[in-house]
């Protein structure tokens, strides 16, 4: 155990999904062919006046309440400057001083431990637009789509003490966002993007250690080891009489370690001055109620009603809760009648298991809810057995359709008739008397080879309750 | 009196990234040393229990509703942009030092 406490704080930032840019008409819209999306105010041509865009301050708002925070209720724009070449007005329209959102909250679990993580602010801002580095090194190529996409900064306190709860953190968030439906949250398409300040100090230090700042954190796994590797270089220079130094380092997930990309010096000054160009915002409790009976129920709230509504462990409400495809996906699956904890078991074994390996999200495989639905009702009613079942489900992942047709068309259903289960199972019997024999003199493995020579015979549609029973009379008979 | 250093000025002059001689450096320095008297002026006045304002027009929630209008085509964007590759603007490259 280590004799320094660490203090994360997590800087997100979230691009909202409008139909337009966040100041004019321009589609927001990843993977159009570059700079098909630009006019003269996203490119900052000189006399252009942008406009807020309405439903970029709607989905703030949402963000910031579901957040847990206070919203500002009289808010401007501020111009922070700086040159960059993805960013054609030499400014960011941006939230300076006054952000929609303050003092909310996340709440997290870990290891069974619930914790609230404090969130400093919310605002609203325009994102850059794209530099591609070309491989040769001969310049970067500037793709101006994304310039002005409307984007939500959420500052975290610097309350995570560990990277697994900024792993956590981050997980809560982006669940939170799917949910509410202002964002995409994906990370590969950068409509997720976090940065992370780590210190450590010793146990008992009331005031900060000097942080880093971590960048090139592609994935919620990369921030987790890009921390967990800084914590330990922190203490490493503590330990050897050596002092962290205030500065911006990278993550490079071939190293697992972190780089020196830039020190303090030439540390940024962004001139930010109040917008001229957008007019202030009143948001009055009317918008505020308006929003607020726009919010679902949330994740947290889902698990809970999951554990204490349908049964399930608190570890299956969390799993199944943590994207909202997949717990509309159970919510659409009981809604039919069916027993919540064996919908809850399939979509947690066999379907995971087949989207984890395929790269898939249930919203990326032809299976509908209802067909899981009555394919767990297929089993309960004991029409096919568990192991059929397995084969209807591969077939339902893969090509979809229906799960009576496919067991009608495949002939799976299984076999419950006593007299069918007789003929099949007779001339087994016979030629495994001795087996019988076995089981009556107290060998009860005897029993289990039995019933898997009637199951291998029937092609697994043998019903293997009865053909227990029937086996079982068959040597009383003896 | 000095209200402003040449440190100063080159320090503005960097952020905007522009690049002065010596000579031309002291007549900002002068040149801005006034300006900055001149507003200094406002300072006489009392401003004592007054909001800051931010904006000049007193007008709140002007917004525009989240409809897509047609953007510039490619090349119309891309006209000022001296050096082009595949449809997109050519800088230098542009990588933050590892």
């Amino acid at each position: 155990m280590s004799n320094f406490e660490t203090i994360i704080g997590l800087e997100v930032h979230v691009e909202l999904k409008t139909k337009t840019k966040a100041f004019c008409g321009c589609a927001n819209e990843f993977g159009a062919p570059p700079n098909t999306h630009t006019c003269p105010i996203c490119l900052g041509h000189p006399g252009v006046l942008p406009v807020l865009n309405r439903q970029a301050v709607d989905y703030a708002i949402k963000a910031a309440l579901a957040l847990n925070c206070d919203i500002t209720r009289e808010t401007k724009f501020d111009r922070k400057n700086y040159f960059y070449p993805d960013n054609p007005k030499a400014y960011q329209i941006s939230q300076f001083d006054q952000p929609i959102g303050r003092n909310g909250y996340i709440e997290i679990e870990v290891d069974g431990k619930k914790k609230k993580i404090g969130v400093h602010r919310l605002h609203l801002e325009e994102d850059a637009g794209k530099l591609n580095h070309l491989e040769d090194g001969s310049g970067s190529l500037v793709d101006f789509n994304r310039v002005g996409t409307p984007l939500i900064e959420i500052v975290s306190e610097a309350d995570m003490r560990t990277p697994q709860e900024a792993y956590a953190y981050l997980d809560k968030l982006k669940a939170i966002m799917q949910y509410i439906g202002v964002s995409d949250v994906k990370m590969e398409e950068g409509s997720l993007r976090c940065d992370a300040n780590i210190s450590i100090r010793p146990f008992g230090q009331t005031e900060f250690g000097t942080k880093t700042e971590l960048k090139n954190l592609n994935s919620f796994t990369f921030v987790e080891k890009g921390l967990a590797y800084e914590e330990r270089r922190q203490e490493k220079v503590l330990l050897s009489g050596g002092q962290v130094e205030q500065e911006t380092r990278r993550y490079n997930d071939a190293t697992k370690t972190t780089t020196l990309m830039r020190g303090k010096e030439g540390s940024d000054d962004y001139r930010y001055f109040p917008e001229p160009d957008i007019i202030k915002l009143k948001i009055d409790q009317e918008w505020i109620d308006r929003i607020e009976a726009e919010i679902p129920e949330l994740p947290d709230a889902r698990q809970q009603r999951y554990v204490e509504e349908l049964g399930l462990t608190d570890y299956d409400a969390m799993v199944l809760t943590q994207a909202k495809t997949m717990s509309d996906f159970f919510e659409s699956a009981i809604s039919t009648g069916s027993d919540a904890k064996l919908i809850a078991n399939w979509l947690m074994g066999d379907v995971s298991a087949y989207l984890n390996s395929n790269y898939k999200t249930i919203d990326e495989v032809p299976m509908t809810p209802e067909a899981l639905a009555k394919l767990v009702k297929l089993i309960e009613e004991g029409t096919i057995s568990s192991k059929i079942a397995k084969k209807v489900f591969k077939t339902l992942i893969e090509k979809g359709g229906d799960p009576e047709d496919i067991v009608k068309a495949k002939g799976l259903i299984q076999i419950s008739d006593e007299g069918a289960l007789h003929k099949l199972m007779d001339p087994i019997l016979e030629a495994n008397k001795q087996s019988m024999i076995d089981y009556k003199n107290g060998k009860d493995r005897a029993l289990g080879f039995l019933v898997g020579q009637v199951m291998k015979e029937s092609h697994g549609k043998a019903n293997p309750n009865m053909v227990n029973k029937i086996i079982l009379e068959e040597i009383e008979k003896l | 009196m000095s209200r402003i250093s040449e440190e100063q000025v080159k320090y503005v002059a960097h952020l905007a990234r522009l690049s002065f001689s010596e000579e031309e450096i002291k007549t900002f320095t002068t040149q801005l040393d006034e300006i900055i008297g001149f507003a200094e002026q406002l300072n006489e006045l009392d401003t004592e229990g007054i909001e800051p304002t931010t904006h000049v027009l007193d007008m709140y929630n002007v917004m525009r509703d989240d409809v897509v209008e047609p953007s510039l085509p490619r090349e119309e964007a891309l006209k000022n942009a001296p050096v082009q590759e595949d449809g997109q603007v050519k800088v230098p490259l542009i990588m933050e030092a590892d």
